[in-house]
């Protein structure tokens, strides 16, 4: 247990959206026969392998039977059906024991954009071979046993009552409820207390079959084999499942027509605010200028406006921040800030401020360089573990980003300037109508939406 | 999926620690060499190279934590730990962040309960300027009243949100401070809210004095550097700074338990949750204590695998999956404390389960393990565990430094290192069975219980500050 200087939270944040890359990382891509499209960097420095395989089967194809990805994804090593080349079958017990007694683990779990299923192990050949055989039975044919489907269920059950005791996590919901309205956005991977208690095992079954196919699968392998293993292990895996059919394109959300206050009652000593509006996809035209402005706004943590404004000048917030999370379609655009109740008002007057100066004004060219060198500088200590690298083909996988995204990225960071900075965020960013929730205090009185200033966003058009 | 969240805990899963040298069959992965140096003023210099990539992280580790504060001054090394970002006599506030951010490093600092660090991570051209800047606020620091008064309010925050806010935290702040009824572990590290209320700029200067200097200090560099390189820069910078008169560390252990201790914390929350604890010795403090045999220690570690290494061990397969009495169940313990420590069982009970039910099942659990001795398969399956987790912990350049300050800090040595591997696969049946008996017994045992109150926020706003003893709405 560590007291840190800053949540590793808030900066793993920031490193989602922070894209990285180092020159010519040599990543191999192919598809296998059954259409499967493959990343693999080949290295030998440690005997050990990270398999991550995704599909299309994250949240947004719950439909209204939100959690259901979910829990498909946590019933997986739950128990393996008997099938042609996968051995008798396992319960979890087994399946458990299969990883463990060689040291490998496994993972899988759904976001909203995807599912990714993780496997770790040695590379040497007995071990290997025996986890990647466990590995792909779990993934292709899981016999998702009732007793366990019951008990995963109300464990999903149990982590949604434990989120409502966390202000931060009951913010969260509520931003995105009232940013994304009837939009799959609008839930989180897991799911509701309501929705998940009404998931059934039919339900379960359906989705793995419908979503866990070739279809828009992809795998991502770093580390100990050779191409020829990394070949025949990419094809075992695609010829375990069915090819099924690609799923019809997520749509896009609709953008805030008007500003909206949520206040919610909550038993903290901290308010917990978050005020924000639709920000960018993946592919999305104004990526640079919007990711490097908010580098400089609030998502380099020490060196951001926000962190110098709100908590080194005045003391008042332990974590504020902002980001984009860039997804399949606009994913959210947010600022963030906990302080105790009674400034709760001052820091989120003080957010709003920043933001609409910044928009005004756009970064000083010493904010600027000093982003600039800060991303491009930092490539490489995000590229400096088998596991980060692994996680960053998963990205440039799942949505379907060029091979030389990497390589690329500092190139177009690199070419933002101050002017295309200051209009991609005139363009893009609305404070007059932006999504403000706060949870905390006892909320008798509504509260007036801190983004309605009239001099808001002047240069807005 | 997202996991629900058990009370924050110092875990010692077997994959965070994952320091151990390999064995035969996998030996192409051997060990790394640690280079060590030592400076005239005393400063020590250890340093591993990883060329994967061309990057380096650079860690100084004071040997001051909050298990040395003294009463009244509690979670003041993680404050002075906020105070060394405030400048020094040549550099204005913020301007160390601001320089590191330009180079494109990383750069933050923890506080434990033994040690306070502090690092960067950086492409390796850059290490100079971390070496640079590092040994200037080693002696230099600016310690200004100011900007005390604005980061003790930030801590204060860092206060409400990790632990005020959290009713897991709470119970888990609260549950150490019965299980230590004195000692040097008996507080939180980030302190009390009273003492931080306190804290003055002369409690600052004081502790600085007291315990930054490099006779007190361990420099660790791991990653795309040459050890003579290090050495080289390490000369150039700390070098001059001169050492103070040491002082023997502290050694305050909490008075012997004899009997079971039991809280409750009622507070606002969706979910009960337990916390079990039973007093062990660590590597360290089994070495003052004649009556503690050195394989008790790896047999403990063992013993906390048998329990909750993986989804296959017993917890996780009888309470969790089986009897379905928990959602969540997790065992810790940290062989490398400075001091003795707790083999804890933190859990969330099944809706509908009593923490009582979950509480005896618990230990039905340990029971088992007092009366026979573990299987051959659940030996033999740690110690693969233990093994592997050791080839992946060296995946990351910042771990590999952790490991090797955190057990210099604590004042292990960072050799130690090399007897773990060892030292667990020595481990027998009837040793995990011997530890069982010994330590997992009521005398030792400290159990807490969060029992939750209505969330309205009407309710709390009474609870909460009586039950804190302070108000923080003045």
């Amino acid at each position: 247990m560590f007291a840190k200087r800053f949540t590793v939270a808030v900066l793993f944040l920031a490193s989602v959206c922070a894209s990285v890359a180092q020159a010519a990382l040599p990543i191999q891509h192919w598809q296998t026969p059954q259409g499967v499209r493959v990343y693999f960097l080949q290295t030998h420095s440690l005997p050990m392998v990270d398999i991550l395989v995704n599909f299309d089967a994250g949240s947004v194809r719950d439909d209204k039977t939100h959690g259901l990805a979910s829990l498909t994804a946590s019933l997986l090593d739950q128990g393996i059906q008997h099938a042609p080349g996968n051995g008798s079958p396992k319960d979890a017990q087994a399946i458990a024991e299969g990883f463990e007694n060689i040291g490998a683990s496994m993972g899988a779990s759904a976001s909203v954009d995807s599912a990714t299923l993780s496997l770790r192990s040695l590379s040497d050949g007995e071990r290997f071979e025996s986890a990647l055989k466990l590995f792909t039975s779990v993934m292709s044919h899981p016999s998702f046993p009732q007793d366990a489907f019951k008990r995963e269920r109300e464990r999903a059950l149990l982590g949604l009552k434990a989120e409502q005791q966390q202000p931060d996590e009951v913010a969260q919901r509520a931003f995105f409820k009232a940013l994304y309205g009837d939009h799959p956005y609008a839930w989180p991977a897991n799911g509701d207390i309501d929705s998940v208690q009404a998931l059934t095992l039919d339900q379960v079954r359906a989705f793995h079959t419908a979503h866990y196919v070739t279809a828009g699968m992809s795998v991502v392998m770093v580390g100990d084999l050779s191409r020829a293993q990394a070949e025949a292990t990419a094809e075992r895996l695609a010829a375990s499942l069915p090819k099924g059919e690609a799923m019809p394109a997520i749509p896009a959300p609709q953008a805030l027509k008007e500003a909206q206050a949520v206040h919610l009652p909550f038993p903290s000593a901290q308010a917990s605010i978050l005020v924000g509006q639709l920000g960018m996809s993946r592919d999305d035209p104004d990526y640079f200028p919007l990711y490097v402005g908010n580098h400089i706004l609030g998502g380099s943590g020490f060196s951001s406006i926000l962190m110098e404004e709100i908590r080194e000048k005045r003391g008042l917030a332990y974590g504020v921040y902002s980001y984009l999370l860039p997804m399949q379609q606009p994913g959210p655009f947010l600022m963030g800030v906990q302080t105790k109740l009674d400034q709760g008002q001052q820091a989120e007057s003080l957010m709003h401020a920043n933001l609409l100066d910044f928009i005004k004004n756009g970064p000083s060219a010493k904010q600027l360089e000093h982003a600039k060198n800060n991303i491009i500088g930092g490539f490489p200590l995000r590229l400096d573990s088998n596991k980060d690298i692994a996680g960053w083909l998963s990205i440039m996988a799942i949505y379907q980003l060029p091979l030389d995204f990497l390589e690329q990225y500092p190139k177009h960071v690199a070419t933002v300037t101050a002017d295309s900075i200051r209009k991609a965020w005139q363009a893009r960013i609305h404070p007059e109508r932006m999504v403000s929730v706060t949870v905390g205090g006892a909320g008798e009185q509504p509260k007036a939406p801190a983004t309605a200033s009239p001099q808001a966003s002047p240069g807005t058009p | 999926m997202q996991r629900m969240k058990t009370a924050p805990r110092r875990r010692l899963s077997l994959l965070i620690f994952g320091i151990f040298s390999l064995s035969l069959a996998t030996a192409q992965a051997a060990a790394p060499t640690v280079f060590e140096g030592r400076l005239a003023n005393g400063m020590r210099v250890l340093v591993q190279e990883d060329h994967r990539a061309p990057v380096v992280t650079s860690q100084v580790w004071y040997r001051v934590g909050s298990s040395d504060e003294p009463g009244g001054m509690t979670g003041i090394s993680h404050m002075l730990e906020h105070m060394m970002f405030k400048g020094t006599k040549t550099l204005a506030p913020g301007k160390f962040s601001e320089i590191i951010a330009e180079k494109g490093g990383q750069e933050n600092a923890f506080t434990s309960r033994d040690y306070t660090a502090y690092f960067q991570t950086l492409a390796r051209e850059h290490l100079d300027t971390a070496l640079r800047l590092e040994a200037d606020r080693m002696r230099n620091l600016n310690l200004r009243a100011e900007d005390l008064a604005k980061e003790a309010e930030v801590v204060k925050e860092e206060r409400r949100m990790r632990t005020d806010d959290n009713p897991n935290a709470r119970l888990m702040e609260q549950f150490y401070a019965a299980a230590y009824l004195n000692g040097g572990y008996h507080h939180p590290i980030i302190g009390w809210m009273d003492d931080i209320n306190q804290y003055d700029i002369d409690k600052l200067k004081h502790w600085y004095q007291a315990h930054y200097a490099p006779n007190n200090a361990t420099l660790v560099v791991v990653g795309d550097v040459q050890p003579a390189e290090v050495m080289q820069l390490a000369q150039k910078y700390f070098a001059p700074l001169k050492p103070f008169k040491l002082k023997a560390r502290d050694y305050r252990e909490a008075i012997a338990q004899s009997g079971e201790r039991r809280i409750t914390l009622r507070a606002p929350a969706k979910l009960p949750a337990l916390m079990m604890g039973y007093r062990v010795p660590s590597l360290l403090s089994a070495s003052k204590d004649p009556s503690v045999e050195p394989w008790e220690i790896y047999a403990l570690e063992v013993l906390a695998g048998v329990l909750d290494g993986g989804q296959s061990a017993r917890l996780p397969k009888n309470l969790v999956r089986g009897e379905e009495l928990a959602g969540e169940v997790s065992v810790g313990y940290s062989l490398d404390s400075r001091l003795s420590d707790l083999f804890t069982i933190a859990a969330i009970p099944s809706a509908q389960v009593e923490p009582a039910k979950l509480e005896q099942a618990i230990r039905q659990q340990l029971a088992q393990l007092r009366d026979t001795p573990v299987r051959a398969d659940e030996l033999k399956r740690v110690k693969a565990q233990v093994i592997a987790a050791d080839v992946y912990g060296r995946d990351s350049v910042f771990y590999q430094a952790m490991r090797l300050g955190s057990y210099e800090a604590s004042g292990l040595g960072y050799r130690r290192l090399d007897e773990i591997i060892p030292g667990i696969e020595a481990v027998t049946a009837e040793q995990v069975q011997a530890v069982a008996r010994k330590y997992l017994v009521d005398d030792r045992l400290t159990v807490g219980v969060l029992d939750p109150l209505p969330m309205s926020a009407e309710q709390t706003a009474k609870t909460s500050s009586a039950a804190q003893g302070y108000s923080h709405v003045r």
